[in-house]
């Protein structure tokens, strides 16, 4: 028996000699030798799909060899490599990992979570790292640099910046007997234009079918079918149109300006379209819209013909409706009021370091990289948007595909240029605006009780959120 | 030999250690996120940053809030429409496929089908078929010399679309109800027919009695799944509750104030007050079924 129980005794030992040779094994690999370091590996959530996530591709790339390149030259350094994960609703999911512990160590998302995503300590403060590294935040355009600032902190650089402008097609212009050359200046002439670019198949009543212009009061529903519209406001920055006639939504940190007269200005101009052409008649075209990035989008299928539309329009264009005849210019300003030309909506695409990010100071160098010329304009040049620098090289302008690029920049530069509203609360307040909007144009309800109902909702819920911070603070 | 209550201990103890795994997945899985809902409920919680106290200002908040009566009407809507659609369809194709004909098989398994596909999937499809324009649903209507409404696009139609889609469920309690006929004793029926009772009388007086305890499970099953309904609501109006919040149903209030405002607190009192309702609700059918559910044997 004695044997037997020897048995397992003497794999043990076996095993456990083994074991303590492999360790000192990869012990000794540890020290530092002549063997090349072992790049140090940081996991990047990207938004992009397509050829915005080639965009950035490239310019991971780029970084990864230039790293590459220094642990080659210099054999203590271990190089970093970035890995982009493109990922869907990036902005909900990285909240998700944040809270469970588990973020990556870089995210790429919008600037308009910014505000939510710092008030709930989900974010490092890039700011120290910044001024270490010595990025000038002078180079940067004002507007495009604040969108990564709140409440006194960076929390957000931007790379991607936008900005919007209106969208003509040329050819429906000339049909209608308009300059395609001219888009219109003012809100007025708007109106006017999109009279005459409205189009309709009337059946007559000796059952004749012909194609009639204008917006046709006389003629009924029934006998009317809407085939062309000259403008038609969009689910696209539904928030944002009191801003186009001087309103605004959030004055300071902690006050809701939602029924601020001018922003009731604005939506009454909204809601006259829903007069002009027929709730109905614009929930039945609208359904009839293919989808954004195809060639049934309507204002590349030429159902619509003057469109509220950003920077990036210009590829979609290319790729879908490559013989479409198109100019952009600023969106017009309200008659009597110049002070206003120039508006745009300006958000950008933001890079930022998750709170509880393993790897904060690896990540700041991808971050650093991004906030060199050369990488921004490569990034932008693929994107074809701007930089969000002040400065740009000649060749940038020169190679850039967009011909309409210096006016979107212009655009962004603009003193008029507005942004989603910086506060925690932007979700919800959004929510809101979106229902009245929805409200405003079925016509359910006026622009002015429509806009008061969200003031009231939304100024009691940023007050709420004040005081549970000032609690938060005490404790 | 052991003693009988040391063999009574024994058992109890092997019993215990069998039941643990169990045992183990309920508490950690079930009662310790309920109980922390129930606590999280009591304070403001962002998830990110650690609770505040707050005692019952979440409740009180919810009994203010517009949105909370809106969406629970919606959803009791809902709840009634898709349970009395739902009953009324599967009890007549349970009728119709309880009797004799040549493919029947056939035909119970092709009404089976739709309830097996996803949510997801089903709610895509709808969407195409409700589109104003050229959906199915309204081209049909068309050939009929009916205009369609704007279904999904119009306030008044949108919780209605949503409620006829629950018909694709009927299968499940189809399947169920098929199971509850088959046990009906033919000799009532052949009784009935002798004593002159019409078709009508038939399923009155005979049928329906001797299935409501399946009625019963059916009613309340489907109540409480129709309290919870998410997913149609919110692939197809994009978590909105547009047109003008009528498909704003409970658990998509829920999701929106919990997921994307991270007011947890908020949506754990939502949530507890939810399961105090289909409690309620729950309690209420069963009451009820004292009365006029048979099980007589």
């Amino acid at each position: 028996m004695k044997g037997w129980r020897a048995l397992p005794l003497c794999a043990t030992a076996c095993t456990a000699a083994w074991l303590a040779f492999g360790a000192l094994g990869s012990l000794a690999s540890c020290s530092r030798g002549a063997e090349p370091h072992a790049a140090r590996h940081i996991t990047y959530w990207e938004k992009w799909t397509g050829f915005e996530s080639q965009a950035m591709d490239a310019v991971v790339d780029d970084f990864n060899r230039k790293e590459v390149l220094h642990a080659q030259a210099d054999s203590s350094y271990a190089p970093i490599e970035v890995e982009k994960i493109a990922i869907t609703n990036v902005e909900q999911k990285l909240l998700i990992a944040i809270a469970g512990g588990n973020p990556p160590d870089l995210a790429g998302n919008y600037s308009f979570y910014v505000a939510a995503y710092a008030d709930n300590g989900a974010l490092t403060d890039l700011g120290p790292m910044l001024a270490k590294a010595g990025v000038d935040p002078n180079a940067y355009i004002e507007h495009y640099r604040s969108l990564g600032e709140y409440r006194g902190k960076t929390w957000a650089v931007p790379i991607a910046p936008a900005s919007i402008a209106l969208l003509t097609n040329k050819r429906l212009f000339q049909e209608a007997g308009l300059d395609p050359d001219k888009p219109p200046t003012t809100i007025e002439e708007l109106d006017e234009y999109a009279e005459k670019l409205t189009r309709w198949e009337v059946t007559l009543p000796n059952g004749e079918r012909r194609i009639m212009t204008g917006y046709l009061p006389e003629v009924p529903e029934a006998q009317k079918r809407l085939i062309q519209a000259g403008f038609l406001p969009g689910d696209l920055w539904s928030y944002g149109w009191g801003y186009f006639f001087g309103g605004n939504l959030l004055i300071g940190p902690e006050q809701i300006s939602a029924a601020d007269p001018a922003n009731i200005r604005g939506y009454e101009w909204i809601a006259s379209y829903s007069k002009k052409l027929g709730v109905r008649v614009i929930k039945r075209f609208r359904s009839g819209f293919g989808n954004f990035a195809s060639s049934q989008n309507p204002f590349l299928s030429g159902k619509v013909a003057m469109v509220l539309q950003g920077v990036w329009m210009h590829n979609f264009i290319e790729k879908y409706a490559p013989g479409l005849q198109w100019a952009a210019a600023p969106f017009p300003y309200p008659a009597g009021h110049p002070e206003l030309a120039g508006t745009t909506s300006a958000d950008a695409d933001v890079l930022l370091i998750p709170k509880g990010s393993r790897h904060p100071a690896e990540a700041f160098e991808f971050v650093k990289y991004l906030t060199t010329q050369p990488a921004l304009e490569k990034l932008c040049l693929g994107q074809q948007k701007f930089t969000p620098l002040k400065s740009v090289t000649e060749q940038f302008w020169h190679s850039h595909p967009n011909p309409y690029i210096r006016l979107f920049r212009e655009l962004g530069m603009s003193k008029n240029a507005f942004s989603i509203p910086k506060t925690g609360i932007w979700n919800e307040y959004n929510r809101e605006l979106s229902n009245a909007v929805d409200l405003i144009q079925n016509l359910a309800q006026t622009p002015r009780d429509a806009l008061a109902t969200v003031q009231t909702k939304m100024q009691s819920a940023l007050d709420r959120n004040r005081q549970i911070r000032a609690r938060r603070g005490a404790l | 030999m052991k003693s009988p209550r040391s063999l009574a201990s024994s058992r109890r103890k092997y019993g215990l250690l069998f039941c643990l795994p169990w045992l183990i997945g309920l508490s950690v899985f079930l009662a310790y996120p309920l109980c922390a809902a129930l606590y999280y409920s009591l304070c403001d919680y962002s998830v990110l940053l650690p609770p505040v106290f707050v005692g019952f200002d979440n409740y009180l908040d919810l009994t203010k809030d517009p949105l909370f009566w809106q969406s629970l009407y919606n959803t009791a809507y809902y709840a009634a429409g898709s349970v009395l659609l739902g009953f009324v369809v599967s009890l007549t194709l349970a009728l119709l496929l309880n009797s004799k004909v040549k493919g029947l098989g056939v035909y119970r398994t092709i009404f089976f089908l739709p309830s097996l596909m996803p949510v997801v999937a089903s709610s895509i499809l709808w969407l195409w078929m409700y589109n104003g324009q050229s959906g199915i649903i309204n081209t049909g209507l068309g050939t009929l010399g009916i205009t369609g409404p704007a279904w999904l696009a119009d306030p008044a139609w949108a919780k209605p679309a949503i409620v006829i889609m629950a018909v694709w469920g009927a299968g499940n309690a189809m399947v169920v109800y098929l199971a509850g006929l088959q046990d009906i004793p033919t000799a009532l029926y052949e009784a009935a027919l002798i004593d002159g009772a019409g078709f009508f009388q038939r399923l009155f007086h005979v049928t329906i009695p001797l299935i409501s305890p399946v009625i019963y499970f059916n009613v309340v099953l489907s109540l409480i799944s129709g309290f919870q309904a998410f997913t149609q609501a919110f692939i197809m109006t994009g978590g909105s509750g547009a047109p003008e919040r009528s498909t704003l149903f409970y658990v998509l209030n829920l999701y929106n104030v919990g997921f994307q405002d991270l007011r947890m607190g908020y949506a754990s009192a939502m949530a507890w007050v939810l399961f105090v309702i289909i409690l309620l609700v729950t309690f209420g059918a069963t009451r009820l079924s004292k009365r006029w559910v048979t099980y007589d044997r």
